[in-house]
Order: C-alpha cells, then structure tokens, then sequence
C-alpha cells in the first residue's frame, strides 16, 4: 500500500502541470477567440459594411486626381460674351487678356484651338465647337438658345459622351468638353501644383529655376524700387492661390500651442508635484486634493477644455494653448508626483549631512534625480502636443487645423490639403526629431 | 612651510569655482531666454486670439456656471439625457478598442519587421521603420476628414484614422519591446526547421506578450480621447453628439451636461481600470 501511496503525488504533479498547460491554452486560444467575437461585433455596431457599400470611388477618384494634377479650363461664355482661361477655374488663376498657354491658341474675340495631349484638338469657333479625336473622328456640337446639337461620326454612341438636348459632355483620357446652352468649356489636365510658386500675375511667373536664379542675382530690376530676390519673396509669399504666408502663420500658430501649452503645464504641475508627493507633503488631506485637481484636469479632457476655453477666449491659439496646458498640467502633475515618490532617499540624506536646509536639498538632492524623468516627458509631450494642437486648432479654430478642415470642406482643394498635410507631417517629422536630439544633450550628455 | 607649491591647490580651486560659475551663467541664460520665449510668446498667442487673455479669464466660468444652472434647473431630466447619449458614448468606446485592437495588430507586425535580428526582410528594416514614423506623425483628423470624403459620415472613418495612427505609435514602442527579447527561443525554433511566423508566434510574442498588453492598455486610454475629439469634428461617437447639443444654444445645455458628465466618467473609469491592470501586468512580469 505504501508504495502505491508514494505514487499518488506524482500523478498529481503532473495533473497539475496538465492543467496548467491546459489553462494556457485556454487561455492562448480563448483570448484572440474572445477578441474575433468583439471584432465581428464591432463591425456589425459600427455598420462596417454598410459603409464600405455607401462608399464613393467617384469621390476617391476625384481626391487622387486632384492632390497631384490641376486642370485649366477654356471657357467661351455666351451670355457674358467672354473668353476666359483660368487654373482650376478659380478666379485668381485667370490669365490676363491675350495671353494663354502655349497649348492654347487664341482666335479672334471667341475662338479658340486647344491641343490637347495624345494629338486630341478641340477648336471653340463662336457657337461652334468641334472636337477632333483620333481614331474616332470629328465630334461637331452647335450651341444655341435651345439646346445643344450634336453630329457625331456614324456609328453607335460611345459611353464616353453623355448628351442630353442641353447638355453634352466628352470625357476622354487627354481632357473633357462640356457643351451647354450657356458656355462651352474644355478641361486639360496637368501634373502638378497649378501656380505653387508664383501666380499669373507676378512677373517671375513660367521662369525656370536657372532663369529666377540668374534674376535675382541681377543688377536689371524686374519690379521698380524693389530687388529682385525681395520681389521674388514676396511674390511667393504673398502668393494669392496659395497663401505660402498665412500657412506659415498657421503652422507656426499650432507650433505656438504645443510649445505653450507643454511648458506652460510642465510649469504648473512642478510647482505643484511636491505637494502631491507622499514623501514630500505628509499631510494627507492636501496631498489629496492637490491630487484630485490632477486626475479632474486630466479627466475632462482637452476636447471639453477647448470647448469652454472657447467660449471664454474666443477662436485663436491662446485656447488652443491653454486647453492643453490644463489637459497636460494634469498628466505631467500624476507623473511628476509618481516619480518623486520614487526618489533615492541617500542622496538627499548625503546633501542633509552638509548641513543643507529644505531648499539645497531639494535643489542638490532631488532635482537631479528627477530631471531626466520630467524632461523627456516634456519633450515626448511637445512632439505629441505638435499634433494634438492641430486637432484642437480645427475645433476652437487657430493654427494649421482650421486651414486643413477649411480646405476639407471645400471637397475641391485637394491639392491644398496635400500640401498641408505634408506641412504638418514634416512639422511633427521635425519636432520627433528635436525632442530625440534634446533628450539625448539634456539627459545623456550634460 | 609647504611641502606642495603653493598654487597648487588654490588653482584646483579656482579652476572648480570658475567650471560652477560658467555652468551657472549658461543655465542663466537659458532661464532668461525660455522665460523670453514664453512671455512673448504667450503675448503673440494673445494678439493672434480673437478675445484676448484678461478679457476672457474673468469669463472662464460663465459657460460652465451656464451649464451647471440648466442642469441644475432639469436635474432630473439627467438620467434620462445620460441614458440617451450611452449608445453614443458606447460607439465611442467601441471606436477605441477596435482601433487599438486593429492598430496593435498591425503594430505587432510592423514592430516584428523592422527590429534587427527578428526581421523577415532585414534589408527592409528602414523601410518599415519610416513607414511608422509617417503613420505616426499624421495626425488621425486629416486621415478621417479625407474618409469621410469618401466613404461618408459615420464612425468608420474615426476608426482607420485611429488604426493607423495606433499602428506607428505602438510599432514604435514595441520594437523598443522586441530589442529586449531572447533570441534563444528563436534560434531553438529555427534549428527545428520552423517558420518566420511560427518562431515569432511561439518564440518571441510570449517573451514580450506582458509589455505589448500593458502598451496597449494605455493605448486605449489614449484613444478614448481621441475618438471623442474625432466625432466632434467628423461625425460618430458621443463627440458628434456634443457639437450637435452645443449647437441648439441656450436652453438646452442640460443635455451638455449629460454629455460632459459622460465624458469625463468614460475617461476617468477606464482610466482607472487600465491602470489596475497594467500595474498586474508589470509587476507579472517582474517575478
């Protein structure tokens, strides 16, 4: 009997580790099992396929080829009697009267040829409109008070005309035509950033880099009582389809946020982290309050801090900066008191030994304890804050945000909103980058 | 009279006292110069505001002591308002845990390929590697107002934005994660002949498993805040709720106040919860 009594432990050993490894199992299977369930869930809560069925690939289409073409528009307008050629059809990319691009050529008051690429022509002659596609043919349109005539080649409609008695629009891979009662116009599209450096109406606009490089070095004066390169630089700045000056202004604003909002906090939370530290306040109702007011400001959160800061201070980026100094002087304040709580105590009893008071040994014994801690915090924050302040700038209405929500909400300036977007991300690039450098001086080197 | 020249220790130190001074005037300038950048920096910020600073700051309390009073006045409206808005508060919630779940996910993988000695592709490592930072330095509102372009209004556009900004900022933390772990695992896996999925999925993945989880938690919490501030400018979630109950004005801040209250409860409870949980996992890990 003894010897099966010796024997009992050992199945149970093993029983024991069975189950354990059972257990982990269970556990190893059960969770990413529990995290599907949650998923299939979250995509039926969230009606993910109903919004992937409402999507629009027209809109997509338009999003892509918008943020890295532009298109010029020749328009013959009948009611105006006018001819006009403009970028994006946008009133400040008009050219002056009598001059087009060289792919237009300009006929009598009216009239015009477009070639477009792919050796497609379209000429605008009057009321008339005829559009030479090759390998097609000859498509003529005759527009008049009460409609719109269309002869095509014979043969069946290709799809890519749509016509109706008042409207007829060709839509081919080298531009599109739009005839109505009204106007004709012609589309042809361009790689690029229409007008990014300078507009139509600077004379610098259409010079090569060389050609500008040469000006600006120039003795000969472009524009009188003003050098070259300054009237270069403001030409660009000062650019009106794309505004190079306000969007430096706003990016700096969202700049201005982070940088003030961060080190305003950080100011905040130092001066009250020791009262909220258990080794440095042991009176332990103040303690607490003082760390209530922490977990409260960090609660409410940015979001409702802008929205009533906004209230009280109006749209800019002295809300923006408060909203995160009030936001982070709560994160910084737990995070500053933790790590005063877990400060060496020798090295403040060495300092206390000289016969330091409260102050030297805070300064000598505590401070250079805790400084690496709280600075790259602060540095981690700034970058973050960086884009934090973007967010914030597009509700309370300061800063890069506004210009890139603004943009948005167009649904038209496509073109705009990547160049913002790659502002901000150069921004955020650049500020993860000096908060490396900072971080590495500050705390390793010294 | 002395043995040792008699400059000799005085020069130690001067040599010290001067090393203390010059230290103290390179710190002074740098106070005077951060002071310099706030203070005029705080005065542009003001100028550039549409209400300036001490105008506004006697101000500050109106809008909440508005609130306040209307919700004072509907107290018991309240719950009825808190019950209405849960759903949206739910979708909020929601929208931040899929998106950390979706966002980890991409992030374990991204993370796994782009840390030496680990990677599938080591000639790639840089390429994974920019590929985080520009994942994390868009900001989620450009990526969701430009979904919301395309797929129309709703909170799935708030969730990619979320997801992909989780994807780089976990990426990060958890190659920093990955750095740490044993290779023993690995190369005892692959000495059996084993796959690069499977040696990650047995051999590293449980090692670094605790420090992902607790990344991950405070993640969330993140998120949380981030899908709010999302559904007051795009649409979805309790954040789409508040601007639409700002928006009916005077009168009706009662339903403000429950949304705040929600809010702020959401925040501070998981808060809380994923603290709890990440101090277990640390101190897990540490035995």
């Amino acid at each position: 009997m003894s010897a099966v009594g010796f024997k009992i432990p050992r199945p149970t050993a093993y029983q024991q580790a069975e189950r354990h490894l059972e257990r982990k199992r269970y556990f190893s299977f059960g969770l990413p099992g529990l995290v599907l369930v949650y998923l299939i869930y979250v995509t039926f809560a969230l009606d993910v396929p109903g919004v992937f069925g409402r999507a629009d690939p027209d809109n997509a289409r338009t999003l892509v080829n918008d943020a890295y073409s532009y298109k010029t528009h020749v328009t013959v307008d009948y009611r105006r009697d006018q001819r006009e050629v403009a970028a994006e059809g946008e009133r400040k990319g008009v050219w002056p009267d009598g001059e087009s691009p060289e792919w237009v050529e300009l006929v009598g008051d009216m009239g015009a040829i477009v070639t477009l690429p792919d050796g497609h022509r379209v000429e605008l002659d009057g009321r008339t409109m005829r559009y030479d596609v090759p390998g097609y043919g000859v498509i003529e349109t005759e527009s008049s008070r009460r409609g719109v005539d269309l002869s095509l080649p014979s043969g069946p409609q290709p799809e890519w005309i749509s016509s109706s008695p008042a409207r007829v629009s060709i839509t081919t891979d080298s531009g599109r035509v739009i005839v109505t009662k009204a106007f004709t116009e012609v589309f042809r599209y361009s790689f690029g950033w229409e007008l990014f450096w300078f507009t139509l109406d600077s004379p610098f606009y259409g010079k090569s880099l060389g050609e500008l490089a040469g000006l600006a070095f120039s003795s000969e004066r472009v524009v009188a009582g003003q050098s070259n390169f300054s009237a270069m630089m403001s030409d660009f700045w000062n650019n009106r389809m794309w505004r190079h000056g306000d969007v430096f202004w706003a990016l700096f604003e969202t700049l201005l946020m982070a940088f003030l909002g961060t080190m305003g906090a950080a100011l905040v939370a130092f001066s009250l982290c020791f009262i909220a530290a258990k080794n440095f306040t042991p009176l332990q109702p103040l303690r607490l309050m003082v760390r209530r007011v922490f977990d409260f400001l960090r609660g409410v959160d940015a979001l409702i801090w802008t929205i009533v800061l906004s209230r009280a201070f109006g749209p800019g980026p002295l809300t923006g900066a408060l909203a995160i100094l009030l936001t982070d002087a709560g994160s910084f304040g737990k995070m500053f008191s933790e790590a005063l709580e877990n400060v060496d105590n020798r090295q403040i009893e060495g300092v206390k030994s000289t016969g330091a008071n409260a102050a030297q040994r805070s300064r000598f014994g505590v401070i250079p304890q805790v400084a690496p801690v709280f600075i790259s915090q602060i540095l981690y924050y700034l970058e973050s804050n960086t884009r934090s302040a973007t967010v914030i700038g597009a509700i309370t209405g300061g800063g890069i945000g506004l210009l890139l929500t603004q943009a948005i909400i167009t649904q038209k300036d496509w073109e705009e909103v990547s160049y913002y977007i790659v502002l901000v991300v150069m921004l955020v690039m650049f500020m993860d980058y000096l908060s490396g450098v900072l971080r590495r001086r500050l705390i390793k080197g010294d | 009279m002395r043995v040792m020249p008699a400059g000799a220790n005085d020069s130690l130190q001067h040599q010290y006292l001067e090393l203390v001074r010059r230290r103290r005037t390179y710190g002074g300038i740098l106070l005077a110069v951060f002071v310099m950048l706030m203070v005029s920096g705080f005065m542009l910020a003001d100028s550039r505001n549409a209400g300036g600073f001490w105008d506004g700051v006697l101000n500050i309390f109106d809008f909440p002591a508005e609130i306040f009073r209307e919700a004072a006045r509907d107290v018991a409206n309240l719950p009825q308002y808190l019950l209405k808005f849960l759903p949206s508060l739910i979708e909020t919630l929601n929208i931040a845990a899929a998106s950390t779940i979706l966002g980890a996910a991409l992030a374990v993988l991204l993370a796994l390929l782009s840390t030496r000695g680990l990677a599938r592709w080591p000639q790639l490592i840089p390429l994974f590697r920019r590929t985080m930072d520009i994942m994390r330095a868009i900001p989620e509102i450009v990526i969701a107002l430009v979904l919301i372009f395309v797929l129309g209004g709703g909170p799935v556009p708030a969730m990619i934005a979320i997801t992909f900004h989780t994807a780089g900022a976990l990426g990060k933390l958890f190659s920093e994660v990955n750095e740490n772990a044993s290779l023993n695992p690995v190369e005892g896996l692959q000495s059996v002949g084993s796959r690069w999925s499977q040696q990650m999925w047995l051999g590293v993945l449980p090692q670094v498993a605790p420090n992902y989880l607790s990344y991950g938690l405070l993640r969330f919490e993140i998120n949380i805040r981030a899908s709010a501030i999302l559904g007051f400018v795009g649409s979805g979630g309790i954040g789409y709720d508040l601007k639409n109950a700002i928006s009916w004005g005077q009168g009706r801040y009662d339903e403000v106040a429950a949304i705040f209250i929600l809010i702020f409860a959401a925040i501070v409870f998981f808060d809380q919860l994923s603290s709890y949980f990440r101090n277990r996992l640390t101190g897990e890990a540490m035995v």
